[in-house]
C-alpha cells in the first residue's frame, strides 16, 4: 500500500522534471554516427560500386523489401544489375548493413524521407548509391578476395601468395 | 545389425562405412571426399569418429568413418570431444588457403563447404599468413573454374576420370599445391562435364550458365521436373526468378539418373528464356498479327468448324496435350509428328515391349548388369546418360569382381581401383561408327545396319539353337557372335541396349531376340530401345499413323491441321513437308518456339515450355514421370497446349459451361479412353494434394525480395500467383514446412545441409531409394511365364550399291533434342554439319576431308568428313545440329560433288 | 425559465468540461511522463480537442455485420445519458442546482449504477469473444463495487441524517466530512475509480489482454460516446467526492462558491489522472477479491464505528 502511494508521489514530481521532448522539426535531431536512417551503397577507395551482389542483404531482410540481380562485367566483377529497395517496407532495422560483407550497404542518420505517394518510396541503384566509402572508409572488397576481378592480380591480394607453379615438379 | 552411436543402438546394413551408417541414422557428420556415387579414399580426413574396443573403452581411437566399415555391435563416438576437436581442426586447415570469395561464390547459399564449415564450428581464423593461390582455366562455355577454392577432395577427377570416364581433367603438381585442371586452357570434352559443378563441394567448378543470370539457390522458385532433351527422361528440378529460368540441377531418382545429369539436359535449358519464344496469339495476314485470346478464339471456332481437322501431335508434348489434341480432332484425324519409318520403328519396339515377355531397363538396371550388349545405337549421342549407364556397368562388374576376390567391401574405392586396374566389366558395342565408349568394350564392331542386326541374329543362335542360324554368314562375324554370347551366358543380368539410330527394323528385333533367348534359361535379361524424344514412347503407345499416312487418305486436301509443338521439318523431309503445307488450307500451330513449321501457319498459338507446365511423359522404358510448372510466364498469354487445346474443344462442341478439363480430369478421361495408359495419374501428386492442409511450397523458406522484386511496376504487391486446386505446389514460400515427399521435392534442404547434398536427408540411406518411396508408373508389364515370339526373318548381308548410298543420321551428344540447340552455350559448342563417308568411298567419289558434296535430295552441300572403321556404301549426315536438312533415314541416295 | 437556463448551463459546462479533459489528460500523463504532450494545435495545442473531435466525426462509423445493431447502437448512448442523469442532484454552488431531490445520494446511486449497461451491452451486441470478455468483467466489477460505494457514504448520510446534497454540504460549514469520514472518503474514491473503470481499474477494457473489451468494435462517434462517457464519469466521481467529502461549493469568501466546487472537483480529476499515470493495472481476480474480501468488510467497519460515535456522542 505504502509502495502504491509512494509511485504516486513518485510520479506526481515528474511534473517539475526537465522534459526530454526535442520539438521537431523547430528543433534538429542530434543523430548519432550509427543512426540507423535511410540506406545507402557506398564505393570502394577507387571509386567502383562495393556492392557484389552477393544477395546476403536481401536473405537477410525480415520483411524482403530488398531486390536486386547480380551481373559481371567483362573482367568478371560481380555488381548489381538492378538493385532495389522498396523503402514503404523497410523497418530499418539494419540487418542488411550486418548482412554485407563487402560495407556496401550502409544505414546512414537520415530518415527525414516521407513522400506522399508510395511509389515514391521504391528507390532504385541510382537513387541509392552515393559517392563515398561511407562508415569504412578504405575497404576494397576484391583486395582480400581471391578471385581476379580487374582490381587485383591473383597472387597480387593482401595477404596473397604468388600463384602456384603448375610445372613445378618437371625437371 | 546393430551400431552403437554415442551410445545410442542404431540398425545399420552390412556392407556400408560409418560414415554411410551414419549418415543412414541421420547424425550430421561432416565429409567431403566420399560421395555415394564415387565411394571412399579417406582424402580429406573431415568424418572421423571415435571407434571404441567395447563398453569400457574410454580411450577409444580415431578412424576416418568412410574407410571403416560396419561391424555387428561397433562403438563409435561422432560427439566425442576428441573427434569433433579433429573434425574442427580439419577444417581450419583447409580454410587457412580458402579464399574470402563467398559472396561473389556461385556455390554460396548451396556450398557443402560452407554447411561442413559450420557443422564442425570452425568460425574464426587464427592462421595470420598468406593465402596460396592459383591461376585459373578457361574450361569452356559450360563450366567456370575458380581453383583457389579447392579443398583437395579429388571429387572432381574421380568423377570426371574415373566415373565419367573424361580423359582431359586431371590432377597436376604435388604436396600443398596440387592443382585440379586441364593440361592447358580449353573446352571439357566430357559431355558430363556439368556434373563437376554438383559433384565439387566448394566453387571451384560453377555452372558457367548460371552465371549470366546469377541467383542463389534460396532465391528461386523451384518444382520438380523432368528432362525433355532425350528419351531417358532424367528428373531435374529446374530454378525460376524474374520470370526467367535461372538453372537446371539434378533431382535424385535411384532408378533413373541418380546424382547425375548430361550436359544437354543441365545446360538446355535456356530456350525457355530465347528470344524466339512464341509469346502471342497471332493471326497472320491480319493488319495488326497479335490478336487478344478473344479474337483467337473467336478464329479459331471459326477454322474448328471445317470439315477436314487433322491433329499432327508431338513427340515432345506432353501425354495430357496430345491426348486433348486427340479428343479435339477424333481419333481418326489424329497423326503422330514423326516420319513414317520413325512410327513404324516405335510401333515395334512398342508390340515388342507390350508383349511383357522381357523386362524394359532402367538406368539402375543398365548400371547394375553385368554385361551390356548395344547392339546398333548411337547411345552416346542420343542417350548420353544411358551411355554414363553403361559404362558403369562395365566399370562395377569389374570392380565386383576384384571386390569379391579380396573381399574388400564395394565403398573402398581407392582399394578397389588399385586391384582392378584396367580390367572392365563386358560390353559389346556394336555400331555403324563407332563411340566414345569404345574403348571400354571388350568386343567392338562398326559395321552397317543389317550386319549389325545379322550379328544379333547370329548371337542369338547361339544362344538358343531353336532360333535359325545366319545363311552364309563370314566366320569373323560368327566368331564375334561366340565371343559375346560365351559372355552373355555367364553374366546373371545382362542388359541389351539397341534403338532407333541406326534406322533397321532387324536390329530392333535382333535386340529381342538375344535377350528372349537369354531367357530361356532363367528370366535375367532386360532390354532397352532408345528413341528420339522425351515422349516417343507415350505419342507411340496412342498407336496414331504417321503424319506421312495422311497422304494415303482420299481427300487429303483442303485440310485444317492443327500442329501440336512440332517442327515437322525436323521429322520429315523438306519435300514432303511442303507437300503436306500445300495441302493444308490452314494450319494452327502451337509451340513456344519459333520454327519452319510456325513460319507455314497461319494461326500460331502460343504453348509453354516443360517450364511454366504440368504434364507426364513416358520415357523410353515405359515409365511415366511428371513434370510440375516451375513458374507462370509473365507472358500471360503463354499456357500449356492442353489448355489451349481444351478451350478449343469446348469452342468446337459449343459446350457453354464455359469450364474446361482440370489435369487430373484429363488424364482419367486417357485411361478410359486408352486402358494402355492405366494408372498415369498415379505419376502425378494429386492437385488436391496437402499435408495437414497445406501444399508444398515452390520457394525455400529463406526467398528473399517478395515486396521489392516488381516494386518498380507497381508499390503494392500483388496477389500470389495462386492456381486453385490446380496443384499441389504453392508458387510463395508459404506452406508446408517440414520435409515434402521426397519424390517430388520441388528442391533439396535439410536444416545445416543447403547443398545439393542434402538429399541424403531424403533419402532412406545414401544412394539408396527415397523415404516413402512410390513405386515409379511403369507401362509395360513383366509377364514371367509367357513364352517369347522371336523373330526369325533374318537380313541378307548388306552389299554396297553402286553409285547409291544408304543414308543414316549422325547425331550429336549436346544436340539431337530439338531445343538444347537453342540454348547459346551448347549452341557454340556443337560441330559443323558433315557428310561422313568410308576412305573407299572417299576415295571413290575424289572428295577429300572438307570438301563439299551434296546428298541428294539434300538442297544444301556439306564438308565430307572421312571415317576410317566406316563401311563401305554408307553415309552418315549430321541430324538435329542447326541448319541441318532431314532424310528418309534408312533410304538410297546419290551424292553429287559440289 | 431560470431552470431552463441552469440545465442548458450545466450540460455545457459538462460537455466542455468532458472534452477539455482529452486535452488535460494527454497534456498532464505527457508531464508526468517528462513529455510535452499536445502542443501543436493552437494555443498550448488547446485545439487537439477540436481536432480529436473532428476526427471523430469524419472517421467510418462502422457497424460490424455480425453485431446485434439495434443494441449496438444503444450502449454508448446509455452511458453518457446515464451520467449526465447523476449530474442532476449534484449543488454546483448555493442555488445551481437542476433538482434539489432529497432522495439526492440515492438518485446518484442509482443513475451511476445504470451505466454498467452501456458496457453489457455493448460488449453483448459486438459479438466479439473480448468484448464479451470485457463486457463480463464489466458487470462483475460492477456489482462488487457498487455495494460498497453506497456504504461508503452511508458514513456521511448518517452525520447529516439527509440524503439531499445540498443538506450535505452545509452540513460541513464548520469541518469537512473528509476529517471525520476518512475511510468512508477513502473507499469511496476507490469505488469511484472502479465505477468509472478507470486506470487502474480499467479491467473491462484492458488494451492488453482484451484489446479494448467491450468497445473493441466501436469506432467513430459511437466509440466517441463511450469516450465522452468516460470523462463525465470521471468530472461526476471528482464532483461528488467533492460534494460528499470536501464542502462542495465552502471556500473562503474572496472567490464565489462555484469557482471553489470547480477548483475542488479540477483538482481530484488531476489525481484520477495522475493514479493513471502512475499505478499498474491489478490481476481481475485480485481486484474482486479486495472489493469483496477487503473493501466490503471495511465499509461495513466504518458504518458500525460511525453509528457507534453518533450514538455516543448523543449520549
Amino acid at each position: 500500500m505504502f509502495s502504491h502511494i509512494r509511485t504516486i508521489w513518485l510520479t506526481f514530481l515528474h511534473l517539475f522534471h526537465k522534459k526530454v521532448t526535442i520539438e521537431y522539426p523547430d528543433e534538429k535531431v542530434k543523430l548519432h554516427p550509427r543512426w540507423r536512417g535511410r540506406i545507402v551503397l557506398t564505393k570502394d577507395p577507387d571509386g567502383g560500386e562495393r556492392c557484389v551482389g552477393c544477395y546476403l542483404c536481401a536473405a537477410a531482410c525480415p520483411v524482403d523489401c530488398i531486390a536486386l540481380q547480380a551481373t559481371e562485367d567483362e573482367n568478371g566483377r560481380r555488381y548489381p544489375e538492378f538493385f532495389r529497395i522498396n523503402f514503404s517496407r523497410c523497418i530499418f532495422c539494419g540487418f542488411c548493413e550486418e548482412a554485407c560483407p563487402t560495407y556496401a550497404i550502409q544505414l546512414i542518420p537520415d530518415f527525414e524521407m516521407a513522400e506522399y505517394k508510395r511509389q515514391n518510396l521504391v528507390f532504385e541503384k541510382e537513387d541509392l548509391l552515393i559517392n563515398s566509402e561511407g562508415k569504412y572508409p578504405g575497404y576494397n572488397f576484391y583486395k582480400v578476395a581471391g578471385m581476379n576481378a580487374g582490381v587485383k592480380e591473383k597472387g597480387k591480394g593482401e595477404e596473397e601468395e604468388e600463384p602456384v607453379d603448375v610445372f613445378s615438379l618437371l625437371p | 545389425m546393430t551400431i552403437y552411436i554415442d551410445n545410442k543402438p542404431y540398425e545399420a546394413k552390412a556392407g556400408k562405412n560409418l560414415l554411410e551408417a551414419c549418415l543412414a541414422a541421420g547424425i550430421n557428420l561432416p565429409y567431403f571426399c566420399w560421395h555415394p556415387s564415387l565411394g571412399s579414399v579417406g582424402a580429406c580426413r573431415q568424418c572421423a569418429v571415435k571407434v571404441f574396443k567395447d563398453e569400457k573403452d574410454t580411450q577409444g581411437r580415431l578412424v576416418m568413418s568412410c574407410m571403416e566399415g560396419v561391424r555387428d555391435g561397433v562403438r563409435i563416438g561422432v560427439e566425442e570431444a576428441t573427434a569433433k576437436a579433429f573434425r574442427e581442426q580439419v577444417i581450419e586447415w583447409m580454410m587457412t588457403n580458402h579464399p574470402h570469395d563467398c559472396p561473389v561464390c556461385d556455390e554460396g547459399g548451396s556450398c557443402h563447404l560452407q554447411d561442413m564449415t559450420v557443422m564442425t564450428g570452425h568460425d574464426y581464423r587464427r592462421y595470420h599468413y598468406k593465402k596460396r593461390t592459383y591461376k585459373n582455366q578457361y574450361l569452356g562455355p559450360l563450366i567456370n573454374h575458380e581453383m583457389n577454392r579447392c579443398i583437395q577432395c579429388y571429387r572432381c577427377v574421380r568423377y570426371y576420370h574415373d566415373y565419367a570416364g573424361g580423359d582431359d581433367l586431371n590432377v597436376f603438381a604435388a604436396h600443398n599445391h596440387v592443382y585440379f585442371g586441364r593440361d592447358k586452357d580449353g573446352v571439357l570434352q566430357s559431355p558430363f562435364s556439368g556434373n563437376l559443378a554438383e559433384v565439387c563441394p566448394t566453387g571451384v567448378f560453377t555452372d558457367k550458365t548460371l552465371k549470366e543470370h546469377y541467383t542463389r539457390k534460396w532465391d528461386l522458385t523451384m518444382a520438380p521436373s523432368v528432362c525433355t532433351h532425350c528419351s531417358v527422361g532424367c528428373n531435374i528440378t529446374a530454378g525460376e526468378r524474374y520470370g526467367k529460368l535461372r538453372c537446371v540441377v539434378n533431382r535424385y531418382n535411384e532408378e533413373v539418373n541418380g546424382y547425375f545429369l548430361c550436359d544437354r539436359g543441365r545446360f538446355g535449358y535456356e530456350f525457355v528464356n530465347s528470344e524466339n519464344r512464341v509469346t502471342q496469339p497471332l493471326i497472320r495476314g491480319r493488319m495488326s498479327e497479335a490478336v487478344s485470346e478473344e479474337e483467337l478464339m473467336h478464329e479459331l471456332s471459326v477454322l474448328l468448324s471445317q470439315q477436314k481437322l487433322v491433329g499432327i501431335g508431338s513427340a515432345r508434348a506432353s501425354l495430357e496435350s496430345n491426348f486433348a489434341l486427340r479428343q479435339l480432332v477424333g481419333a481418326g484425324n489424329f497423326y503422330a509428328g514423326i516420319s513414317e519409318t520413325e512410327a513404324y520403328l516405335t510401333r515395334l519396339i512398342v508390340q515388342v515391349m507390350q508383349e511383357g515377355t522381357l523386362h524394359s531397363a532402367s538406368l539402375k538396371d543398365i548400371e547394375q548388369a553385368d554385361a551390356v550388349i548395344v547392339l546398333g545405337e548411337d547411345v552416346w549421342n542420343t542417350a548420353p546418360m544411358m551411355a554414363l549407364a553403361v559404362r558403369q556397368a562395365a566399370m562395377k562388374t569389374a570392380a565386383n569382381n576384384a571386390a569379391a576376390q579380396l573381399s574388400l567391401p564395394a565403398w573402398h574405392d581407392a582399394a578397389i581401383k588399385e586391384l582392378v586396374q584396367t580390367d572392365k566389366g563386358f560390353l559389346a558395342n556394336i555400331t555403324v561408327a563407332g563411340s566414345p565408349i569404345d574403348n571400354i568394350a571388350q568386343v567392338t564392331v562398326h559395321a552397317v545396319p543389317d550386319d549389325i542386326a545379322r550379328l544379333g541374329f547370329a548371337v542369338a543362335h547361339e544362344l538358343s539353337n531353336t532360333l535359325p542360324a545366319l545363311a552364309n554368314a563370314d566366320e569373323k562375324l560368327l566368331q564375334t557372335a561366340r565371343q559375346i554370347a560365351a559372355a552373355l551366358q555367364q553374366s546373371k543380368h545382362p542388359v541389351i541396349v539397341s534403338g532407333l539410330s541406326c534406322v533397321n527394323s532387324a536390329v530392333i528385333r535382333a535386340a529381342f531376340d538375344i535377350a528372349a533367348a537369354l531367357n530361356n534359361t532363367h528370366w535375367k535379361a532386360s532390354v532397352a530401345y532408345v528413341l528420339p524424344e522425351c515422349n516417343s514412347m507415350g505419342l507411340a503407345l496412342m498407336q496414331a499413323p504417321s503424319a506421312e499416312r495422311i497422304f494415303d487418305s482420299s481427300n487429303a486436301n483442303d485440310m485444317t491441321a492443327l500442329i501440336l509443338e512440332n517442327d515437322l521439318y525436323r521429322y520429315l523431309p523438306q519435300a514432303t513437308a511442303d507437300a503436306f503445307f500445300s495441302r493444308c488450307s490452314n494450319v494452327i500451330a502451337l509451340d513456344s518456339i519459333h520454327n519452319n513449321t510456325t513460319e507455314k501457319a497461319q494461326v500460331l498459338i502460343p504453348a509453354a515450355t516443360f517450364a511454366e507446365a504440368d504434364g507426364s511423359m513416358v520415357n523410353y522404358e515405359g515409365r511415366t514421370q511428371h513434370y510440375y510448372k516451375v513458374f507462370i510466364p509473365k507472358e500471360g498469354h503463354i499456357k500449356e497446349s492442353f489448355h489451349w487445346l481444351n478451350s478449343m474443344r469446348i469452342a468446337k462442341n459449343n459446350r457453354s459451361n464455359g469450364h474446361g478439363l482440370s489435369l487430373d480430369e484429363l488424364l482419367h478421361e486417357a485411361e478410359i479412353e486408352m486402358p494402355v495408359f492405366e494408372g498415369v495419374h498415379d505419376a502425378m501428386l494429386s492437385p488436391h494434394y496437402s499435408i495437414h492442409g497445406e501444399h508444398i511450397p515452390r520457394e525455400p523458406h529463406r526467398y528473399s525480395g517478395r515486396t521489392a522484386m516488381y516494386a518498380n511496376l507497381n508499390v503494392s504487391e500483388q496477389k500470389p500467383l495462386q492456381e486453385e486446386g490446380e496443384s499441389a505446389f504453392g508458387f510463395t514460400m508459404e506452406g508446408f514446412k517440414g520435409q515434402p515427399p521426397a519424390d517430388a521435392a520441388p528442391f533439396f534442404w535439410s536444416p545445416g545441409w543447403n547443398s545439393g547434398q542434402s538429399v541424403t536427408k531424403y533419402q532412406q540411406e545414401p544412394g539408396g531409394a527415397f523415404k516413402g518411396h512410390i513405386p515409379a508408373v511403369q507401362l509395360f508389364h513383366d509377364k514371367v511365364d509367357k513364352a517369347p515370339v522371336f523373330f526369325k526373318d533374318i537380313p541378307e548381308a548388306f552389299v554396297a550399291r553402286k553409285q547409291k548410298w544408304l543414308v543414316l543420321p549422325q547425331y550429336h551428344v549436346l544436340a539431337s533434342g530439338e531445343l538444347s540447340s537453342y540454348t547459346k552455350a551448347l549452341a557454340s559448342l556443337l560441330p559443323e554439319a558433315c557428310v561422313v563417308l568410308s576412305e573407299t568411298d572417299a576415295a571413290l567419289l575424289g572428295v577429300r576431308d572438307g570438301d563439299k558434296i551434296r546428298v541428294h535430295p539434300g538442297t544444301t552441300a556439306l564438308p565430307v568428313k572421312v571415317h576410317l572403321s566406316l563401311a563401305n556404301g554408307v553415309v552418315l549426315i549430321s541430324a538435329g545440329l542447326p541448319g541441318t536438312e532431314v532424310y528418309n533415314w534408312g533410304d538410297w541416295v546419290k551424292i553429287e560433288k559440289e | 425559465m431560470q431552470h431552463v437556463w441552469i440545465v442548458l448551463g450545466v450540460l455545457f459546462v459538462l460537455l466542455n468540461v468532458a472534452a477539455g479533459l482529452i486535452w488535460v489528460e494527454r497534456r498532464m500523463l505527457a508531464m508526468w511522463q517528462d513529455r510535452l504532450g499536445p502542443n501543436r494545435a493552437g494555443p498550448l495545442g488547446l485545439l487537439i480537442v477540436l481536432a480529436d473531435t473532428l476526427k471523430l466525426f469524419f472517421k467510418e462509423d462502422w457497424i460490424p455485420s455480425f453485431a446485434d445493431k439495434k443494441i449496438f447502437v444503444i450502449a454508448p448512448a446509455i452511458v453518457v445519458a446515464s451520467v449526465l442523469m447523476s449530474f442532476v442532484v449534484i449543488p454546483f454552488a448555493p442555488g445551481i442546482v437542476v433538482a434539489d431531490l432529497n432522495i439526492g445520494v440515492l438518485f446518484f446511486l442509482a443513475m451511476s449504477s445504470l451505466g454498467v449497461y452501456s458496457i453489457v451491452l455493448g460488449g453483448w451486441a459486438s459479438n466479439n469473444k473480448y468484448s464479451l470478455l470485457g463486457a463480463m468483467r464489466g458487470a462483475s466489477q460492477m456489482i462488487a463495487y457498487e455495494v460498497f460505494m453506497g456504504l461508503s457514504l452511508m458514513g456521511v448520510v448518517m452525520m447529516t441524517g439527509s440524503f439531499r446534497l445540498t443538506d450535505i454540504v452545509e452540513a460541513q460549514r464548520s469541518v469537512w466530512f473528509c476529517f471525520t469520514q476518512p475511510l468512508g472518503l477513502i473507499l469511496f474514491f476507490i469505488a469511484g475509480i472502479a465505477e468509472t473503470h478507470r486506470l487502474p481499474f480499467d479491467i473491462p477494457e484492458s488494451e492488453s489482454e482484451l484489446i479494448a473489451g467491450f468497445h473493441s468494435e466501436y469506432s467513430g462517434m459511437k466509440f466517441g460516446m463511450f469516450f465522452i462517457g468516460e470523462y463525465l464519469g470521471v468530472t461526476l466521481i471528482s464532483a461528488m467526492t467533492v460534494t460528499m467529502f470536501f464542502g462542495g461549493w465552502m471556500g473562503p469568501e474572496f472567490l464565489p462558491g462555484w469557482a471553489w466546487f470547480f477548483i475542488k472537483t479540477f483538482a481530484f480529476i488531476l489525481f484520477f489522472i495522475l493514479l493513471r499515470a502512475s499505478l499498474p493495472r491489478p490481476r481481475y481476480d485480485q481486484l474482486m477479491e479486495s472489493g469483496w474480501k477487503v473493501l466490503l468488510p471495511l465499509v461495513l467497519v466504518n458504518i458500525l464505528v460511525t453509528g457507534a460515535v453518533l450514538l455516543y456522542l448523543k449520549g
